[in-house]
C-alpha cells in the first residue's frame, strides 16, 4: 500500500500537484487517490449528509475540523425565520452540531455569515490547506492557495465519516492575465471574460491556476470573486498562488496561527507557488489591459460580453446548434438580436452573494453610488456580520440608504440562490453581482445579468446597463 | 446501491447545450428529505409551459420516454451546482446512465455514489446519438459496462473508455465508506502528521 504523503513526482511542480501530493493517504494502481481533508466546510443543505451518516450508524470522525454555517435558506430581512421548513432546517444544523461537537457560526452570533465569506474572514481557510464543502462555490477559497472544491452529499457523509475524499489528479489548466487592469475593472470582469473565451466547460476536468501581473494585482477580495468562479467555467478548482498579500490579510485572523506558529507557517507557505518550469497540461493567456467592464446576456456564464459590445445574431452562429442555443437564450432573456449591450434595461439590481459582497466590493458599489440616486430597487446584502458592521462603521449603510438601496440586516446567500425569500419575480431582469445566471435561478422566470459591484450599481442608477467607467472619480 | 453491469432500455435525447443542475431540479425542492419521489422535480420548470402545464415538445413529456433508463445530452451536462438532488431526480425516474460530451464535475461525482454512471463520449459519437434519437425518440440503447462497449440505436457497437475505479464501484454497486476505512490506519497516521508537521493547520481560536 502506498502511504505517507512523502510520495512527490520529482521534476518541478505547479502549486496543485504539491497540496495534493502533501494529502495522499493512498495511491490506488487506477489513479484515484485517497485524501486528506484539513477543513470540511457544511451548511444547512448538508441534512442529506448528516442523515445518511445517522442511517448508517457512523459518527464524525474530526469534529474539530468541521465548520457549519446557516446561509442558502436564513432570511436577510429583520427578526426571526418564519418559514417552517427553514426553521426546521436551522434546528436540524444545530442538533447536528451539538451532537457531533462542531463549531457553528449561527444567525445571531456575531461572526456568521456566508461560508466562503466568513471562512477566510476567520482565517479557518489557509494556504497549503484541503478544503470541502458541500458547495460548488467552494472554489472561492483557492484564492488564498488553499486546493478546494465542491462535493455532494454522499461525499459529504463520506467526508464527515472519515475526514478523507478520494480524487483522481485532475489535469491543470493556467490561466495568464497579463498587463494592468483599467480602473473599474474588477475580478469580477476578469473571471467573465475568462469564461466568455474558454467557454462553461472550458476549464472541465481541470484545477486552474491563475497567474500573472493581473492577477498578482488583484486584492484578496479580488481573488476571491476571481476563484469563486472557476466552478462556472467548469474547473474543479480554481487557485492563485500565496504571496505577501495573502500573507497580511491573513495575519492576525481569529483562527489564523499566532506567534512563532505564524511564522513557521508562513516559511512554508513561501514553498507552494509553482516550481519554475513546472508544466501545466493547458494554459490560456489574456490581456488585463484589454479587459472591460464585462457582463453576461444569456442563461449560462460563458455569454460575457464587453459592456461596448452587441448581443450575437443567431444566423451567425457558425452552426445549427449554436443559433438554437442563442435563439433560446435570447428568447427567455427577452432580448433582441445584435442589439447594443447599453440598451438593455433592468428591473432591480442585487449587490451580494459568495462572489461580491465582501467589504472591498460594498466600497465599490458606495463609491458609484454616493450623493446619487438608483432609479430601480436595489438590494445590498453584506456577506457575513462582521463585514455588515465594518460597513455601517464606515457610514455605507446611511450612503446607501440616502441613495435609495435597500441595505439588508442579516447575511446570507440572498438573492444569488432564489431559496431564501429574496427572489427576482417572473420576467424581471435583475443586474446582480453572483455568480449564475441560469434560468430561473434568482426565482422562477427571472432573468439574471452578471456583472461587477460598481456595474451594479451603475445600471442601478440608470436603469439599464451603464459602463460605470465615467462614474468614477478620477 | 444497485449494481450496474448491462442495461439495454429506451433513451431519450435532450439536445441542449449547459442544461445546469437548477435546470434538472430547480433549488426549492432541495430541502426535501431523501426519499422516493424525487422525479417528481425532474426538470420541473423547463419541462412545463408558461402555464405549469407538461409541454408536450419535451422529450421526457412524451410516450417515447416511457420506460427510459438512458439520457443522452449536449456539453457541460449538470453543471453548476454541486446539489445531489439532480443525481437522485434522475435515477428516482429510472435513468441508470447519462451520455454527454462532457459534464459538471461534482455531478460526475455524485453519480457514481448512487450508481448512476455519467459516461463521457467524444462529441461527434454523442451528436450521432442525439440525432438518431431525435428521428427515433425511445429506441434502444446497450451497455456493457463489464465489457465497455455501447451498440447504438443504428446497431453499431461502440467501445468507450471509463476510469477503472467508476466502473469497479458501479460494477459491484459499493458503498465507499467501507472501502476506505480499510485504510483507517493510514488516515490516523496522516490526521497525526498534520497535527505534528504542520501544527499551524489545527484551528485554535485566538
Amino acid at each position: 500500500m502506498a502511504n505517507s504523503g512523502q510520495a512527490q513526482a520529482s521534476g518541478p511542480r505547479t502549486l496543485y500537484e504539491k497540496i495534493f501530493d502533501d494529502h495522499v493517504i493512498v495511491r490506488r494502481p487506477d489513479g484515484q487517490s485517497l485524501l486528506r481533508i484539513d477543513r470540511l466546510l457544511v451548511h444547512e443543505g448538508a441534512f442529506h449528509g448528516f442523515d445518511k451518516l445517522r442511517l448508517a450508524g457512523r459518527s464524525v470522525k474530526r469534529p474539530d475540523l468541521v465548520f457549519a454555517f446557516a446561509d442558502h435558506y436564513v432570511p436577510t430581512r429583520a427578526g426571526p425565520i418564519t418559514d417552517p421548513e427553514v426553521i426546521n432546517m436551522v434546528e436540524m444544523l444545530r442538533q447536528n452540531c451539538r451532537e457531533h461537537g462542531i463549531t457553528l457560526f449561527d444567525r445571531g452570533d456575531h461572526d456568521e455569515g456566508i461560508v466562503h465569506v466568513v471562512a477566510p474572514e476567520q482565517g479557518l481557510t489557509l494556504p497549503g490547506q484541503l478544503l470541502v464543502c458541500g458547495d460548488s462555490h467552494t472554489s472561492t477559497h483557492g484564492a488564498l492557495g488553499a486546493l478546494a472544491f465542491g462535493i455532494g452529499a454522499s461525499e459529504v457523509e463520506h467526508a464527515l465519516a472519515t475526514q478523507t475524499v478520494w480524487q483522481r489528479r485532475a489535469r491543470t489548466l493556467r490561466i495568464d492575465v497579463g498587463g494592468k487592469l483599467s480602473k473599474g475593472v474588477t475580478g469580477k470582469d476578469v473571471i467573465l471574460a475568462i469564461i466568455g473565451k474558454i467557454g462553461a466547460n472550458g476549464a472541465s476536468g481541470h484545477v486552474m491556476e491563475y497567474t500573472g501581473s493581473a492577477i498578482r494585482g488583484l486584492t484578496l477580495e479580488g481573488r476571491l470573486t476571481l476563484c469563486n468562479m472557476s466552478i462556472e467555467a467548469g474547473g474543479r478548482a480554481g487557485l492563485v498562488a500565496p504571496d505577501d498579500a495573502t500573507f497580511q490579510w491573513l495575519k492576525g485572523r481569529t483562527y489564523a496561527p499566532k506567534g512563532e506558529l505564524w511564522e513557521r507557517a508562513v516559511a512554508h507557505w513561501r514553498t507552494l507557488p509553482s516550481d519554475e518550469g513546472a508544466h501545466y497540461d493547458r494554459e490560456v493567456s489574456l490581456d488585463g489591459s484589454a479587459i472591460e467592464p464585462t457582463i453576461t446576456w444569456g442563461t449560462s456564464p460563458e455569454t460575457a460580453l464587453p459592456v461596448s459590445g452587441r448581443l450575437p445574431d443567431p444566423n451567425s452562429a457558425g452552426s445549427a446548434e449554436a443559433g438554437k442555443s442563442i435563439s433560446q437564450m435570447l428568447d427567455y432573456m427577452g432580448l433582441t438580436p445584435g442589439m447594443p449591450v447599453s440598451e438593455i434595461t433592468i428591473d432591480r439590481v442585487f449587490i451580494g452573494s459568495c462572489t461580491n459582497s465582501r467589504i472591498e466590493d460594498l466600497r465599490m458599489a458606495a463609491s458609484v453610488l454616493k450623493g446619487r440616486k438608483v432609479a430601480v430597487p436595489t438590494m445590498i446584502v453584506a456577506g457575513s456580520t462582521e463585514i455588515r458592521r465594518q460597513a455601517e462603521a464606515e457610514g455605507l449603510d446611511r450612503l446607501f440608504a440616502a441613495a435609495g438601496c435597500d441595505w439588508r440586516p442579516n447575511p446570507g446567500c440572498s438573492m444569488c440562490v432564489g431559496m431564501n425569500g429574496d427572489l427576482v419575480p417572473a420576467g424581471e431582469r435583475c443586474a446582480s453581482t453572483s455568480n449564475r445566471n441560469f434560468k430561473g435561478r434568482q426565482g422562477p422566470g427571472s432573468r439574471t445579468h452578471l456583472m461587477s459591484p460598481a456595474m451594479a450599481a451603475a445600471a442601478g442608477l440608470t436603469g439599464r446597463i451603464t459602463d460605470v467607467r465615467p462614474m468614477l472619480d478620477a | 446501491m444497485k449494481p450496474l453491469r448491462t442495461v439495454s432500455a429506451p433513451a431519450i435525447a435532450i439536445d441542449m447545450p449547459n442544461v445546469d443542475t437548477d435546470q434538472i431540479i430547480p433549488a426549492r425542492f432541495l430541502r426535501k428529505p431523501r426519499r422516493p419521489g424525487y422525479h417528481l422535480y425532474l426538470f420541473h420548470d423547463i419541462r412545463r409551459a408558461k402555464d405549469g402545464s407538461m409541454d408536450p415538445a419535451f422529450p421526457l413529456n412524451q410516450e417515447s420516454a416511457k420506460g427510459a433508463e438512458i439520457l443522452v445530452a449536449d456539453r457541460a451536462f449538470a453543471c453548476g451546482s454541486s446539489r445531489e438532488g439532480a443525481v437522485y431526480a434522475l435515477v428516482d425516474q429510472g435513468f441508470r446512465v447519462v451520455i454527454a460530451p462532457s459534464f459538471g464535475d461534482i455531478f460526475a461525482s455524485n453519480s457514481v455514489k448512487n450508481g448512476l454512471l455519467a459516461l463521457v463520449l467524444p462529441e461527434a459519437t454523442v451528436r450521432s446519438l442525439l440525432d438518431q434519437l431525435k428521428a427515433r425518440p425511445g429506441a434502444t440503447i446497450s451497455l456493457d459496462l463489464e465489457a465497455k462497449t455501447l451498440t447504438s440505436p443504428d446497431g453499431k457497437t461502440i467501445p468507450f473508455d471509463v476510469d477503472a475505479y467508476v466502473r469497479e464501484t458501479l460494477l459491484a454497486g459499493r458503498d465507499d465508506i467501507t472501502l476506505t476505512l480499510e485504510h483507517a490506519a493510514a488516515i490516523d497516521a496522516s490526521l497525526s502528521r498534520m497535527a505534528s508537521e504542520t501544527p499551524w493547520l489545527m484551528p485554535t481560536k485566538a
